[in-house]
């Protein structure tokens, strides 16, 4: 007899990247006026991948004249677009998001190369939101007047939007949907290190048939935004990112007549109450903080636990670390890929650094699995974190954690206040009264209860004080885009 | 009482584990570990001593062809006590443990000496694991003293046989339910004496209800089991029971158990799926890895 009741034991994943191969243009051009053009100020820059340090390619980087370009196209387009019927416009962007769902497995992938994220989630959570945002906005493009009952409905105009790294393909449709549904023309100016995606969101322009100059693209640096924001012709500003750029913006724009939108920084509050399911909580820590290494505007990166359950979810809370996979990003198994550049590890680090200076206990796992090149952090947390410590203060934008604790509700909504940003916030129990009670108090935008990071199309996104103001998704999302005229009848 | 279960964060974090990718290597290695986890049963009325000697000739090689290194057997045979002595001699030196049902199975709605009685004669006849059925009347209605105490009387009887305690999760209903189930069940086992690893499992289901076992019921009781573990150093087995019909399932369950307790659970003296489909579907799996093609289902023995 060849078998033998054997004790099998042990087991270890073998390697599963994304072996799909992504053909990249090696001189990536400006999308103007409907069509890919060399930059009038013949600068280039290279973008690498954040996991290897390979050079993928060159980006243009757009000039004082590129933007002139860009921002005529978007004006000359205006008029024709914004008079198409919502249901016209509607096709266009129904077009667009079956072409973003046709090209998802190349989007995902090139995101993730770009980028760093793990694939499973450029591949699983970005672009199903990126496709889901001009689904639900080509909803909402023929039905305005529901939106606003009772007003005459207008265009804004040309919408200059800068977006950020992190989420570079969502946030460009969180940014171009609701525009587009309105009836704006757009310049896009997607974030220095992570361009290319974009681009192909400008060929899918081209294959829907997208009129010329209603989609315009403009990579380049801060200076290439700073020119698009500051132009004469633009309507309208909408930026996500960092709170000193928002505040810039709201300088040079103040007093111009642009209407602006500000999605920035953030340091929210998770909060976990004795009475949580707390293996449960414990998952929305992780999906709070270590979701996309950390690189999220609404991060929970402050966590307040209730002091008798402290231990108990320090110590579950270092298990589940352990089973995080820190490595390749185009691995189908990797949870947290690498950070977006040099410069941003440079920060993590500077941060981990202070905090441990600071007095603060660093909890890390230390994973072997980390390649030679690239950008890594392993995940970790902070206890023993004072309110006063930098670390509990300021927006690290990566995978650390602060972990502090409080006795009483009112001391939880105390201290998670007790910040200069108001993004978003998250509650652990399993008393629906205390929900309720603990949410209508929290300055905070977003309130996720017994969840963390969720966001769907239909939900409107953005923040309190420093964080910003305006919103995106749901029907708010329509309301930056749209001028309002309230008119008044006399009955017959 | 209660330890509070989140149901929607319980099913996000299940359904993570199906998302792993499990290939080449590691997916031969799993699917081998999963064989080897199996316990290949058969429980119905019209059971027959030949059909019983069928399932352990299978038990024993699961595949009649030639694959290298050989296929291990699988972990046990798990039968109706009146078919325990059957087993027993047709498993008799393979290293195939004999697993009884016992105490009324599948209801247990018999007095309690009738109970304890079947668990008796089981363990005369041979059984080396037995699988009863907790006292879900009592549970339900609140009357816990009186499920921990069947329990402790159940363990006593078992002797040195293993003891697998089905909790009928599917009757259960609620995560909470099968939570507090759980840890009253090990409570329970741990009070007739001291547990060594692998002595005493939690069984989500019996297979005559629906649903069986599922990912996130599963996921719940190995989260009682890894805090039993932390507080005693203990190690309580695992047996997801029913509707676990394809390798790929096995595989997520698998993944699960890892990322949950770790590398140590995943042996059969800690962990084991009580199927009967299962098996083919492993094996035509793990052949046409080894062959490069898929087999058709006659070329693999029922049983």
């Amino acid at each position: 007899m060849t078998t033998k009741a054997q004790e099998l034991s042990g087991w270890e994943y073998s390697l599963a990247p994304e072996t799909t191969k992504i053909d990249i243009e090696q001189k990536n051009k400006l999308f103007i006026q409907g069509k890919f053009v060399s930059p009038k100020s013949r600068s280039w820059f290279s973008t690498i991948n954040p996991a290897t340090e390979e050079k993928l390619a060159d980006v243009a980087c757009a000039g004082k004249a590129d933007v002139e370009s860009a921002v005529t196209a978007a004006k000359k387009a205006l008029p024709k677009w914004s008079r198409l019927s919502g249901s016209q416009r509607a096709k266009y962007l129904y077009r667009i998001a079956r072409r973003i769902q046709e090209r998802s497995r190349e989007l995902a992938i090139l995101e993730t190369m770009d980028g760093g994220k793990p694939i499973k989630e450029s591949r699983d959570v970005d672009l199903p939101l990126v496709a889901q945002h001009f689904f639900y906005y080509a909803g909402w493009a023929d039905k305005m007047q529901y939106a606003f009952p009772g007003a005459n409905i207008e265009p804004v105009g040309v919408c200059a939007q800068i977006i950020p790294w992190n989420f570079p393909l969502m946030m460009a449709a969180w940014k171009l949907a609701p525009a587009l549904a309105c009836g704006n023309t757009c310049i896009l100016k997607p974030a220095e290190t992570t361009s290319l995606t974009a681009l192909r969101l400008a060929e899918i322009m081209q294959e829907v048939g997208l009129p010329e100059g209603v989609v315009n693209i403009l990579t380049g640096a801060g200076e290439t935004g700073k020119l698009l924001a500051e132009h004469k012709s633009v309507n309208k500003v909408a930026f996500t990112g960092s709170t000193a750029v928002g505040k810039s913006l709201m300088r040079s724009t103040a007093g111009t007549g642009k209407k602006l939108t500000l999605e920035l920084g953030g340091k929210s509050a998770n909060i976990i109450f004795a009475d949580a399911a707390i293996d449960q909580a414990v998952e929305g820590i992780v999906s709070g903080i270590y979701f996309n290494q950390g690189h999220v505007c609404c991060a929970g990166s402050r966590l307040f636990v209730e002091e008798p359950i402290l231990d108990e979810v320090v110590s579950k809370l270092t298990h589940r670390l352990r089973s995080l996979r820190v490595g390749n990003p185009l691995d189908k198994n990797t949870d947290l890929g690498a950070i977006n550049s040099q410069e941003q590890l440079d920060t993590v680090e500077r941060y981990i650094r202070n905090g441990t200076e600071e007095g603060a206990q660093l909890h890390e796992i230390h994973s072997e699995r980390l390649p030679s090149k690239g950008y890594w952090c392993s995940p970790c947390f902070f206890t023993d974190v004072q309110p006063s410590h930098t670390i509990a203060r300021e927006e690290i934008f990566g995978p650390v954690l602060s972990v502090m604790t409080f006795r009483t509700p009112q001391e939880a909504i105390s201290r998670a206040n007790n910040s200069p940003y108001g993004l978003a916030a998250g509650i652990w129990t399993n008393k629906g009264s205390k929900i309720f009670e603990v949410a209508k108090k929290l300055d905070a935008g977003v309130v996720w209860c017994n969840t963390y990071n969720k966001f769907d199309a239909a939900s409107p996104f953005g923040g309190f004080k420093e964080s910003g103001f305006g919103r995106e998704g749901g029907m708010q999302g329509l309301r930056p885009y749209v001028r309002l005229q309230n008119q008044s009848r006399r009955a017959k | 009482m209660h330890t509070p279960v989140d149901t929607v964060m319980v099913e996000q974090r299940a359904k993570s584990f199906a998302s792993r990718s499990i290939k080449t290597e590691s997916k031969q290695q799993g699917l081998r570990l999963a064989l080897s986890m199996i316990d290949l049963t058969t429980l119905e009325g019209k059971d027959s001593p030949e059909k019983v000697r069928a399932l352990c000739t299978k038990a024993i090689q699961p595949w009649e062809g030639e694959i290298d290194p050989p296929l291990p057997s699988v972990a046990a045979v798990c039968v109706y006590p009146s078919l325990v002595q059957v087993a027993k001699r047709a498993l008799e030196g393979s290293g195939v443990a004999v697993a009884s049902v016992a105490t009324g199975f599948p209801s247990g709605q018999y007095p309690l000496d009738v109970r304890l009685n079947d668990v008796k004669e089981a363990v005369c006849a041979g059984a080396d694991e037995i699988d009863m059925v907790i006292n879900r009347g009592a549970f339900l209605s609140g009357e816990f003293d009186v499920v921990a105490e069947e329990i402790t009387q159940v363990r006593t009887v078992c002797g040195t046989a293993h003891l697998k305690i089905i909790l009928e999760t599917g009757e259960l209903e609620t995560l909470e339910n099968v939570r507090l189930a759980s840890e009253l069940a090990i409570q329970a086992a741990a009070h007739s004496g001291s547990i060594s690893d692998g002595e005493v499992f939690i069984k989500t289901s019996t297979g005559k209800v629906n649903p069986a076992a599922t990912m996130p019921v599963t996921l719940v009781m190995l989260e009682v089991i890894r805090e039993y573990y932390k507080e005693t150093g203990i190690k309580i087995g695992m047996k997801p029971a029913g509707g676990i019909k394809t390798a790929k399932q096995a595989l997520h369950y698998l993944v699960m158990v890892k990322e949950t307790l770790g590398d140590d659970w995943l042996t059969k003296s800690l962990f084991r799926f009580g199927a009967s489909s299962l098996t083919n579907d492993v094996l035509r799996q793990l052949v046409r890895q080894h062959t490069g093609r898929y087999t058709a289902t006659y070329d693999f023995s029922e049983a």
